[in-house]
């Protein structure tokens, strides 16, 4: 019972994580209907902009609450640049072009993404000192005693923050209407006299900035990065996108959820030598079995 | 009008300059170094300067060229069709050719060990190639997760080869069997997916093969990978130097002087006669029903479909008969190397091979060699630069596609088409 607790809350945690992750996954699918294979490098870029953050930080000496507010916010400006540059530079130009080619665009451009950080920043793991220390623990009696540490209060809770923002921002504002007006109709939305592209790049912005902060915490949560990180854990939330049916925002976060869970519980009463295969299991069952995931609308192929 | 665009211009770099900042002041500026074990930052800012100039500069002039050839106006050139045009013109001539040259290439005065190593791998790459292009290019399967067969066939023929003692010639096929049997297992439940959903399941796929080849160490002996694994026989003659009691070698039969250039020659022969008989293989069954089923598929699914073609039948074949091949080349592979290891088949291999074929030009047989010799060229070149070669590597692929989607060899015309060619 306390070892089932204590993977529920690891699991909540790392469900966070792949579900901020998952939520720039679905947006794209849903208004460009391409896979951006290159979202697990942004994420990876975010991690590597929030450890170098913490590092410079460390020598001022400002305290913990402000340090933290300005490295999500550094994080989340320069990888929503980095999103933004990658969609104007590989995937703007093949908006056209046939099916598979920004798939195809967008594998080289992860192939970059992963190979650019490797040189500038070297092939070593890198390891960061705990930023948050400290948490509640419950059943000290048992012979189990289960944590539950600040950092984790603090992931979950950054999370749920963002997604009401996140929310807000799709359902009451015009850039929100703009996106879901694109998501539906990209030419007739256009006619209406939206700046179709502006929205697209904003898209990008906003997916890059959500897995930054997914890519501060991870940072935080098991503090050792390296340069391809990005790939496993882009593989996962790609699964939590689907999972939660691709082009659905809640069904993102919802599947990210679920990953995460499935994945804690399987490497907790498992194998935790083959915890990734978890995560490709229930990618290929639901892509088999249910398509459209959770939350998603049926996919009608036209003629 | 020319002031107005120079302003426009020096705005649009400056802009371009503040992104590069962006971009590549926190990664390439502030490179995280270990000292003591502590982590500490190194800055770099001159390098950030340099790369944050070229890139205003770069935009400066690249804007106002473009404003001058939109002034031209005139057709542009392209240096792909030229090739393309040429090549479908001499085509014949050229592959006898290509192939006339690589059966005297290893006694050409150049070709040394370093060379004749370049070769053997070019023609893997080549093989694998013509391998996945029938699965990519001929039925226009998107298949990420093709190394994954590259390995079973790898795997396969090690553990006969190393527990039974079966020959390289028995093990061959048998490979090529396990690949193309896994090719069917894995295809089958996935071949209904749509074009991108089937390219993350097989990427998927691959991986977990790779993670069950690390982990299941009472048979793949894990990240230590298989050794001594059995080198190929001349028709029973082993190359060796100093041979079992008794048994005859290579250079005792024919009676010439022992020199280990002998086994890579041979090796080299055997690679390309394997890369021959997949591209004869592709040739042959593209003029088949079901080649040109696979190629109307890849055209039109849907249309085939109402006209009673089974799309899952038709994709696995095209599924199995592609593992197949990458079953053969991985156990070529093995043999090459006498050494196996899960760190042989990363993703990153799946994404070379895909590279190759989707760059020559889907469905181009031409098309995978010269992608194979320009990409591999590419890695070979920049040997000394490890990431930098993968990052000039990946930038290739989004470059090709933006300018050629179709690859460097667009060429999709379908075997067969009604009425007049055009």
């Amino acid at each position: 019972m306390e070892y089932f607790l204590q993977q529920l809350i690891n699991g909540v945690t790392l469900g966070s994580v792949y579900g901020l992750i998952a939520i720039g996954y679905t947006m794209v699918y849903g208004i460009i209907g391409m896979i951006n294979f290159a979202h697990g490098d942004i994420f990876m870029v975010g991690a590597f902009v929030a450890l170098i953050s913490f590092i410079l930080f460390a020598l001022t000496g400002i305290s913990l609450p402000i340090i933290l507010i300005l490295v999500l916010l550094i994080a989340m400006i320069f990888t929503a640049c980095y999103g933004w540059t990658v969609e104007k530079l590989a995937y703007k130009p093949l908006r056209k072009s046939f099916r598979l080619a920004p798939l195809i665009s967008a594998l080289g451009m992860s192939i970059v993404l992963q190979n650019y950080v490797q040189a500038a920043q070297g092939a070593r793991i890198k390891t960061l000192q705990p930023v948050i220390q400290g948490g509640f623990n419950f059943f000290k009696e048992s012979d189990f005693v289960v944590t539950l540490s600040y950092l984790q209060i603090f992931i979950v809770l950054v999370t749920i923050v963002l997604m009401a923002i996140f929310t807000l921002l799709i359902t009451r504002t015009a850039l929100g209407r703009a996106q879901r007006a694109c998501e539906q109709d990209r030419t007739m939305t256009a006619l209406m006299g939206i700046n179709v592209d502006r929205t697209i790049s904003m898209t990008f912005i906003i997916g890059s900035s959500l897995a930054s902060v997914a890519g501060v915490m991870f940072v935080m949560y098991y503090g050792v990065i390296d340069f391809y990180i990005g790939f496993l854990a882009g593989i996962k939330a790609f699964t939590a996108a689907v999972l939660g049916g691709i082009g659905s925002i809640p069904g993102a976060m919802l599947g990210g959820l679920l990953i995460g869970l499935i994945e804690t519980f399987w490497s907790g009463y498992i194998s935790i030598e083959y915890k990734d295969i978890a995560a490709f299991t229930t990618l290929v069952i639901v892509l088999i079995f249910f398509p459209t995931g959770f939350l998603g609308k049926p996919d009608i192929e036209k003629v | 009008m020319g002031k107005d665009l120079i302003q426009k211009s020096l705005k649009d770099s400056l802009f371009t300059g503040i992104i590069a900042l962006a971009l590549f002041g926190p990664i390439v500026g502030l490179r995280t170094v270990a000292k003591n074990e502590v982590l500490v930052v190194e800055p770099k800012w001159f390098i950030v300067l340099l790369i944050v100039a070229f890139c205003a500069i770069g935009r400066f002039f690249i804007n106002i060229y473009s404003y001058k050839k939109e002034q031209r106006r005139g057709e542009p050139s392209s240096l792909g069709k030229a090739i393309s045009n040429f090549l479908d013109e001499k085509g014949a001539q050229i592959a006898i050719a290509a192939i006339a040259f690589s059966i005297i290439f290893p006694f050409m005065p150049f070709a040394d060990r370093y060379w004749m190593d370049i070769a053997i791998m070019m023609m893997t790459y080549i093989m694998l190639g013509w391998g996945l292009n029938i699965v990519i290019g001929l039925a226009g399967l998107l298949d990420l997760g093709y190394v994954a067969f590259y390995a079973v066939g790898a795997y396969s023929y090690a553990l006969f080869a190393i527990h039974f003692g079966w020959s390289f010639w028995i093990c061959l096929p048998i490979a090529g069997l396990f690949a193309g049997m896994f090719g069917i297992l894995l295809g089958f439940p996935v071949l209904r997916l749509r074009g991108d959903y089937l390219a993350i399941v097989t990427l998927a796929f691959g991986e977990m093969i790779r993670i069950l080849l690390l982990n299941w160490y009472e048979l793949t002996k894990g990240p230590d990978g298989l050794t001594g694994i059995p080198r190929p026989s001349f028709f029973g003659l082993p190359f060796k130097r100093y041979p079992d009691e008794g048994v005859e070698t290579f250079h005792t039969f024919f009676g010439l002087e022992y020199d280990p250039m002998q086994r890579i020659i041979f090796l080299y022969y055997l690679i390309l006669v394997l890369a021959l008989i997949t591209n004869a293989f592709t040739i042959k069954i593209r003029r088949l029903p079901v080649g040109r089923a696979w190629e109307a598929l890849r055209e039109d699914e849907i249309a085939c479909k109402s006209l009673g073609v089974n799309p899952r039948n038709t994709k696995l074949t095209a599924f199995a008969i592609g593992a197949m091949f990458g079953g053969f080349a991985g156990s070529f592979f093995a043999t090459r190397q006498a050494f196996i290891s899960p760190e042989s088949f990363t993703f990153i291999e799946s994404a070379i091979i895909v590279a190759i074929v989707v760059l020559g030009g889907m469905g181009s047989q031409t098309g995978v060699v010269l992608s194979t010799i320009f990409l591999i060229g590419l890695i070979e070149v920049f040997r000394d630069f490890e990431s930098y070669r993968m990052v000039a590597f990946g930038g290739a692929m989004v470059l090709i596609m933006i300018f050629r989607p179709r690859g460097i060899l667009a060429k999709r015309k379908p075997t067969i088409t009604m009425g007049k060619h055009g």
